[in-house]
């Protein structure tokens, strides 16, 4: 978890690391926008080999949410 | 797996047209700031498009691009004698495009025409259905004409959509050539028919005088139901996935080595996608023209477009990748001649 926390802190740019927690509701960040959302899909076929769709971001609050649809 | 290779059939050159008026979108109004529109450019990597008149038509930049290439190649309109136009702006519901153009570039009545409404993957398909047509030397040339004017089909305030596509019409000639082949790999998935869409106007959501009314959706995006939808989320998603799946099975088929393919063109959908899918198939930068910046997403033209930009398209072996709207993925193989002919004109 901390891993993908570090993997997904280095796409932003205007975040600060110590925002970042298996709770953050990493939508209702400053900088999350749709480009954002393509990163992050991108981070996560990169660093996981997973295919991470539109549908599962919106299914997602939090990074540990994001972090279970990863690891399972 | 759609893998299919054709014989004796050659392109003999390409031409582009485009509309004369520049849009720079670190200019536009459509983004709140001068930030947000830097950050567009920066991923999307698309700075200027083409935009047409209201009253311009994908079928006219086609017919201005066809009669340069006829005039290029000295090949005269009453050879050609099979003509398939690509487009999803056609100029009518009925009939089809390529029927009007076939009297209005003075082709002969004996033409085969008919249109192919697919977008992104659009052009190579078009290419494998008219080289098929060419394979037995029964018709001997052959008029592929792909583009679109999404300019018109975008709502202006979607800042999904408007800003990345640019207009463009493209003419590609083909013609008999024993010895020479194509390669082909054709796929489609229509479960993600919902993720580029106009979801209005059709048969199964009939136009209503409710069709025009923008609305705004859960992103704050808006758009009507005759204008083109798309989930860019879910569009990257697939491209970063299939589209390098599908190319390594269409080499390795084949027994292509990507190392010794001259030229790749892609599809032009925006540069973080476009670059993620080439570093994900290891292809060298050098390898692997652009044309976003200048002329955006084309929808079925940009790997024409793509073509025309290249100063020297000459003896070279090409792999052409287009992928979108469908969904579909349509890869091709190809060499060009040494009297290839290429341009880029302004309609």
């Amino acid at each position: 978890m901390e891993q993908f926390i570090e993997n997904f802190y280095a796409i932003l740019e205007n975040t600060d690391r110590t925002a970042l927690t298996p709770e953050t509701e990493f939508k209702q960040l400053e900088e999350w926008d749709s480009m954002t959302a393509l990163m992050t899909i991108a981070m996560i076929d990169e660093q996981y080999g997973k295919k991470i769709t539109g549908t599962d971001i919106k299914d997602c609050n939090t990074l540990s949410d994001l972090y279970n649809k990863v690891s399972n | 797996m759609a893998l299919l290779e054709i014989n004796n059939v050659s392109i003999a050159g390409v031409i582009t047209a485009v509309p004369e008026k520049i849009v720079d979108n670190l200019q536009s109004d459509i983004f709140a700031s001068t930030e947000e529109a830097e950050k567009f450019v920066a991923m999307t990597g698309i700075r200027q498009k083409r935009q047409v008149t209201a009253t311009t038509c994908t079928s006219d930049l086609c017919y201005t691009a066809a009669v340069e290439l006829l005039e290029k190649l000295q090949w005269d309109a009453s050879e050609i004698e099979v003509l398939v136009m690509v487009t999803q702006t056609p100029d009518y519901v009925v009939p089809n495009t390529s029927i009007i153009l076939q009297d209005r570039l003075g082709i002969p009545k004996s033409c085969v025409c008919f249109d192919v409404p697919l977008g992104c993957s659009g052009y190579v398909y078009g290419m494998s259905i008219l080289a098929q047509f060419l394979q037995t030397g029964g018709l001997k040339k052959g008029l592929l004409l792909v583009g679109d004017t999404l300019s018109r089909q975008c709502y202006p305030g979607d800042k999904t959509t408007f800003p990345l596509f640019g207009d463009a019409g493209c003419a590609t000639a083909l013609e008999y050539e024993p010895g020479k082949s194509m390669k082909f790999n054709l796929w489609s998935d229509g479960s993600g028919y919902g993720a580029i869409i106009v979801p209005g106007g059709g048969y199964r959501k009939p136009f209503t005088q409710d069709s025009l009314i923008a609305k705004a959706d859960d992103e704050g995006n808006v758009r009507s139901e005759i204008n083109t939808y798309m989930n860019g989320t879910d569009v990257f998603s697939f491209g970063i996935s299939v589209v390098p799946a599908e190319l390594k099975k269409f080499l390795a088929h084949y027994n292509i080595d990507k190392d010794a393919v001259d030229l790749v063109f892609f599809h032009q959908a925006n540069k973080f996608m476009n670059e993620t899918i080439r570093k994900k198939m290891a292809l060298k930068p050098e390898q692997v023209p652009y044309s976003l910046a200048e002329y955006g997403n084309t929808s079925s033209a940009t790997i024409p477009v793509t073509i025309t930009t290249v100063l020297d398209m000459r003896n070279k072996n090409i792999l052409m990748c287009g992928f979108g709207v469908g969904l579909s993925i349509g890869i091709g193989y190809a060499e060009t001649g040494e009297h290839f002919v290429s341009g880029l004109i302004n309609y």
